[in-house]
């Protein structure tokens, strides 16, 4: 028996790193911050982000491998650890103003927003089984918490203790999934357990592992029948954690889901596409149907974002090149889209009085003509309407489909665009057209929740009118 | 100077777009000067390019200029590209020149409109020379759409210029409908074309048509001259045109009469190498062209409003000119499109004229005598008249001939005897126009009694009980009209024919057409010509005799012959056939879609959708109960399934 030291290459993990130990610097910063100064541990956490994102780019183009082929850094993990920054540098501007206005004004928000962020950027680099768990629990326990952070709010606190039973429950299958998994290989690398594959093809203990780990997945992402804690934690948790929620995890743990899969088990494809098609068609209808009657603003982004998963599940049925370049262009155009409209949601709410219900939105336009308008963009954005971002990933992904031989999934994707437009279309139509609601005409908007909007706007527009250089860099594909 | 070429377009822009913005606060003579000078700019610019195309190797006289890349999408790249060869060197002088003189002449016809109308009329004029160019000069079929389309929206915006009047509103309506009936089968034919060859470019489209399948080649001209048959007013499409008279009339001039209309014949001279491999599609060409041609003549013969009189005339021919691309005389065709600018355009300049001394008079019943008030229009009106008719040496007599003899000389003996008979009612409709116009008895008055007219079933009630006072037009309006007599009177020069001496003009073409040997023997092209200038003499003669001499002749044979006079005067009831098979079956159809198929059946349906939807959105509402629970037996249940899906399979 040979003792091989692992490869300890931290340059590989720096993105990671750097984040964990701006957590660190933040946490201890609280300790001697003014309760009126805590939105500079917020500022602290921003750059830490940006120089997490500057080492990120760094990295780019040279795929490295180490700790054992645990962790890479690939242009696809690269790609989506960007995304993750990207993500929870705008919740963290919309956030600053927000936790003041609901009173949980604590440098914890942040630590527990920044610990979550490397979970998230491990599970999206991570290539082995045992790693993605870790960085899975590494993210959800931060969210647990996130969500139940309003500890005043019966119902945060309601949205933090279900997120935590049920993610408690996944995580259980998730990792039954991967003693399978170990069971039928010997093994939790990603590259090992697809060669062990291609030595011994059926592999019935494989099988009942793969299907635990889609679960696990499942449940992360959202995907029908395991969305059932969506619509009730982001309605119960803080809107500003939702918004983070609502794009990170999906980032990382499809991430992870698509390398799993992909680099994994592609010998079971034949099995898992049609499992996985029979979900996304799952994902999608019910997703869009239940939004179109939702009231309420943020259980219709939640029945939205299960939709939007499901979409981005057409691309991994895909698979191939294409598949993956257009997930990963679906994740970033869904982060910045998505957080645009939650954003709008916290720019226009009175303290901790929000615009929860539809109807409040009434005459918006009229009282705050370009939060409305923003918000409108994003709104269309979601629905697919070009030139927007939502518009080319969901093209992106539509035209995988129909080239890899799934046109039928493509055709009940665009049939339910169609219904989803008649949801985002109503908060438009309320406040364009019908009259102010009173007692919404005094909002000082926060010129940082301000900021947040126009930089998400910029980037909603940008990928749509001139989608080709994201295109490009997210083409990069994995490091096997 | 080639590479100038872009200039040729860009300044009837730049002037369109100055007046288009500026003309409401920009004294009146600063509007005139830049609409025409842009016009006149755009001439010489076209000039200097004819004289440097001239000046090259006769073998190379033809330039492709690149300006961007306009469309590139994936295998689809369309350049804006112009194209300059003698064909659209032509083009551009008859267009920028033509247009030029109706623009000065325009400063004199529309100076009584108010101040924000004279602005529009001068924007929409440089707009239109624009496009026209456009079309003439692209060297792609996409660009040529461009300028095809373009074109016939400024024909709309100008043919209802004075859109108050509900004939001018409906006139510019039914042109543009009308013509999009032909631009549907265009597009068609360019998509065609595009599936067929991968391009649109026209150099590479001609130098590969050899490789196609002749049936398609026969499909993509016939779509190709659908579009002709709209915008060149032939059979069955023609109606719009001469509805087309309610615009101004240096629009008929400009627009329905020397270039516009022309473009369906500068089409298909265009696309050539393609109807050269078509026998069949330039057969259909050519007999669309003679039917129409006699068939508008015959209409010609009893109108009494000078202004449709013309109209019809210019569809007729039109159809020459269409006579000669469908039998193979491109160079013909497009020589008599030359002429005929010059000398329709002056017949409607003439007209114009009239209109003006006459307070917008037009028809001929209340017209008369003016030959001693206007002697201007008078003498230019004559020349064109002689031109039109086929009187020797006169410009229509050269290249009407071109086009008979070419139809003789190619075998198309019956279309020769329709054109031969077309030329005689030609001679005749239009000195019948003439006669009544400037000679026999004036039946306006100047003071307010009625007019003197003895027969006044059709008069019009609203030019009727007008008393008015001739008078010459100024000279901004009668210069244009001496410049286009004199091109009337020599401009058939060009293109003699080779008994008489040297035909330039086919010399000229040959790099772009092959020339076109008649291989007519001396004594048979005499003859022909013989035949020509009798049949145009015999309907001068009858026009002298039947107005001048016997005035009583036409009011009896209209009396005996009232069948056949009614026929023509209602115009072969065409646009009554017209209104009730399209139109009001087309309304009724219309009604049917929104009334049965879009609000029950497609709005019934997609109401029916949206309750299903919701009804379901209701249904899974109620799964979401709260419960944690509930959730997780859920998620249990779906694992067991996935999971026994997975391995019992």
């Amino acid at each position: 028996m040979s003792l091989s030291v692992p490869d300890l290459n931290f340059r590989v993990i720096a993105p990671a790193l750097i984040v964990a130990l701006t957590a660190l610097i933040v946490l201890l910063a609280e300790l001697v911050t003014p309760a009126p100064r805590k939105r500079w541990l917020g500022v602290l956490g921003l750059i830490g982000l940006l120089i997490a994102a500057g080492a990120t780019v760094g990295l780019w183009g040279a795929p490295a491998s180490a700790f054992g082929g645990m962790v890479v850094a690939d242009n696809f993990g690269l790609f989506l650890t960007l995304v993750i920054l990207l993500g929870a540098a705008l919740s963290i501007l919309l956030a600053l103003d927000f936790v003041r206005a609901h009173r949980v004004d604590q440098g914890e928000y942040y630590v527990l927003v920044l610990f979550a962020v490397v979970g998230m950027i491990l599970m999206a680099t991570a290539t082995d089984l045992i790693v993605i768990f870790l960085a899975l629990e590494l993210l959800s326990l931060p969210l647990y918490i996130l969500a139940a952070f309003k500890r005043a709010d019966a119902r945060s606190l309601e949205a933090g203790l279900k997120y935590f039973l049920l993610g408690a429950f996944s995580s259980a299958f998730f990792l039954y999934g991967i003693a399978f998994i170990f069971g039928g290989t010997g093994t939790t690398n990603l590259m090992k357990i697809a060669d062990a594959l291609a030595k011994n093809p059926r592999n019935d203990l494989l099988l009942v592992g793969a299907g635990l780990l889609l679960v696990g997945f499942a449940f992360k992402v959202a995907l029908v029948p395991f969305h059932w804690w969506t619509p009730d934690v982001y309605d119960g948790a803080p809107t500003a954690v939702t918004a983070f929620m609502s794009v990170g995890v999906k980032a990382a743990a499809f991430g992870a889901f698509f390398r799993a899969f992909l680099v994994a088990l592609p010998a079971f494809a034949f099995d898992w596409r049609i499992v996985l098609a029979a979900l996304a068609v799952l994902t999608m209808t019910l997703g869009n149907v239940a939004a179109l009657l939702q009231s309420n603003v943020k259980r219709m982004l939640a029945y939205s974002s299960i939709a939007h998963a499901g979409y981005i599940l057409i691309a991994l049925v895909a698979m191939g090149a294409s598949g993956l370049s257009s997930a990963l262009f679906y994740l970033l155009a869904y982060t910045l889209t998505n957080l645009g409209a939650f954003g709008a949601v916290i720019a226009l709410s009175d303290g901790e009085r929000e615009r929860l219900e539809i109807r409040d939105w009434g005459g918006a336009a009229r009282q705050y003509p370009f939060i409305a308008a923003m918000f409108a963009i994003f709104m269309l954005s979601l629905a697919g309407f070009p030139p927007l971002a939502g518009f080319t990933g969901k093209f992106l992904i539509f035209s995988a489909a129909v080239e890899t031989g799934w046109a039928w999934l493509a055709v009940i994707g665009v049939l339910n665009s169609l219904v989803s437009a008649y949801f985002y279309l109503r908060p438009i139509v309320q406040m364009y057209m019908s009259e102010p609601v009173p007692g919404w005409d005094r909002i000082r908007v926060a010129p940082l929740v301000a900021l947040a909007l126009v930089l998400a706007l910029i980037g909603v527009i940008a990928l749509g009118l001139y989608p080709t250089p994201a295109i490009v860099m997210a083409t990069g594909g994995f490091l096997r | 100077m080639i590479n100038s070429l872009w200039l040729i377009p860009a300044l009837p822009l730049a002037g369109a777009t100055i007046n288009a913005i500026f003309s409401r606060k920009l004294p009146r003579w600063l509007v005139s000067v830049i609409a025409c000078g842009a016009v006149g700019a755009s001439f010489v610019v076209s000039l200097l390019a004819f004289f440097a195309m001239q000046s090259t190797d006769e073998h190379h006289r033809v330039f492709n200029v690149s300006l961007f890349t306009w469309i590139p999408v994936a295998d689809f790249k369309v350049d804006v590209a112009f194209l300059l060869d003698p064909l659209s060197a032509l083009m551009l002088l008859v267009v920028t020149g033509v247009g030029f003189l109706i623009h000065v002449y325009s400063i004199g016809y529309m100076d009584a409109e108010r101040d924000d109308g004279y602005g529009h009329f001068f924007t929409y004029l440089n707009l239109f020379i624009f496009s026209m160019l456009m079309l003439v000069l692209g060297s792609n079929y996409l660009l040529m759409y461009v300028g095809w389309e373009l074109v016939g929206l400024c024909s709309y915006l100008l043919i209802s210029f004075w859109f108050h009047k509900p004939e001018a509103a409906s006139a510019g309506k039914k042109a543009f409908i009308t013509t999009r009936v032909g631009d549907f089968g265009f597009g068609l034919g360019v998509l065609l074309i595009f599936t067929t060859f991968g391009t649109l470019d026209f150099a590479d489209i001609f130098a590969h048509a050899k490789l196609i399948d002749q049936s398609l080649i026969t499909i993509i001209t016939l779509l190709l001259f659908a579009g002709a048959v709209g915008k060149s007013a032939q059979i069955p499409l023609y109606v719009w045109l001469p509805d087309a008279m309610e615009g101004p009339t240096p629009v008929s001039a400009l627009i329905h009469a020397a270039t516009m209309v022309t473009a369906g014949v500068y089409m298909v001279a265009r696309s050539h190498a393609l109807f050269e491999l078509s026998p069949f599609s330039s057969e259909v060409v050519a007999w669309t062209g003679a039917l129409t041609a006699i068939y508008t003549a015959t209409i010609a013969l009893v109108q009494m409003d000078l202004k449709r009189v013309l109209a019809y005339s210019t569809i007729s021919q039109l159809g020459y000119m269409f006579v000669a691309v469908g039998i193979g005389a491109y160079g013909a065709g497009i020589f008599h499109l030359m002429t005929h600018a010059f000398f329709k355009a002056l017949l409607f300049l003439g007209a114009g004229s009239v209109m003006h001394a006459m307070n917008g008079i037009i028809d001929m019943r209340q017209l008369g005598g003016l030959r001693a008030k206007m002697p201007r229009t008078y003498i230019t009106f004559l020349a064109a008249a002689l031109a039109i008719a086929g009187f020797p040496f006169f410009a229509g007599f050269f290249s009407k001939d071109e086009i008979l003899a070419s139809a003789f000389a190619t075998g198309h003996t019956a279309i020769w005897v329709i054109g031969l008979i077309t030329a005689g009612l030609t001679a005749f409709y239009i000195f019948r126009a003439f006669f009544l116009t400037f000679h026999t008895e004036p039946r306006w008055t100047t003071d307010d009694r009625r007019p003197l007219t003895e027969d006044d079933s059709h008069r019009s009630s609203v030019n009727g009980h007008r008393s008015v006072h001739p008078h010459e037009s100024p000279a901004v309006m009668t210069i244009p009209l001496a410049i286009l007599a004199v091109l009337s009177v020599i401009g058939g020069f060009a293109g003699m024919p080779k008994v008489m001496g040297a035909n330039f003009l086919e010399h000229y073409f040959e790099p772009v057409f092959k020339p076109h040997d008649l291989h007519l023997a001396a004594s048979t092209e005499w003859m022909l010509i013989g035949a020509s200038v009798a049949a145009g003499l015999l309907g001068i003669a009858l026009a002298y005799w039947f107005y001048i001499a016997r005035p009583t002749i036409p009011v009896t044979l209209a009396r005996r012959f009232s069948g056949i006079y009614n026929l023509l005067w209602h115009k072969y009831w065409i646009d009554e056939i017209y209104s009730w098979l399209f139109v009001d079956k087309g309304y009724r159809l219309a009604m049917f879609l929104w009334q049965v198929l879009d609000v029950k059946i497609i709005d019934g349906a997609a109401n029916g959708l949206g309750r299903a939807t919701a009804a379901l959105s209701r249904v899974t509402r109620s799964w979401q109960s709260g419960y944690a629970r509930a959730y997780a037996l859920m998620m249990l249940i779906a694992t067991v399934i996935v999971l026994g899906w997975l391995i019992l399979r």
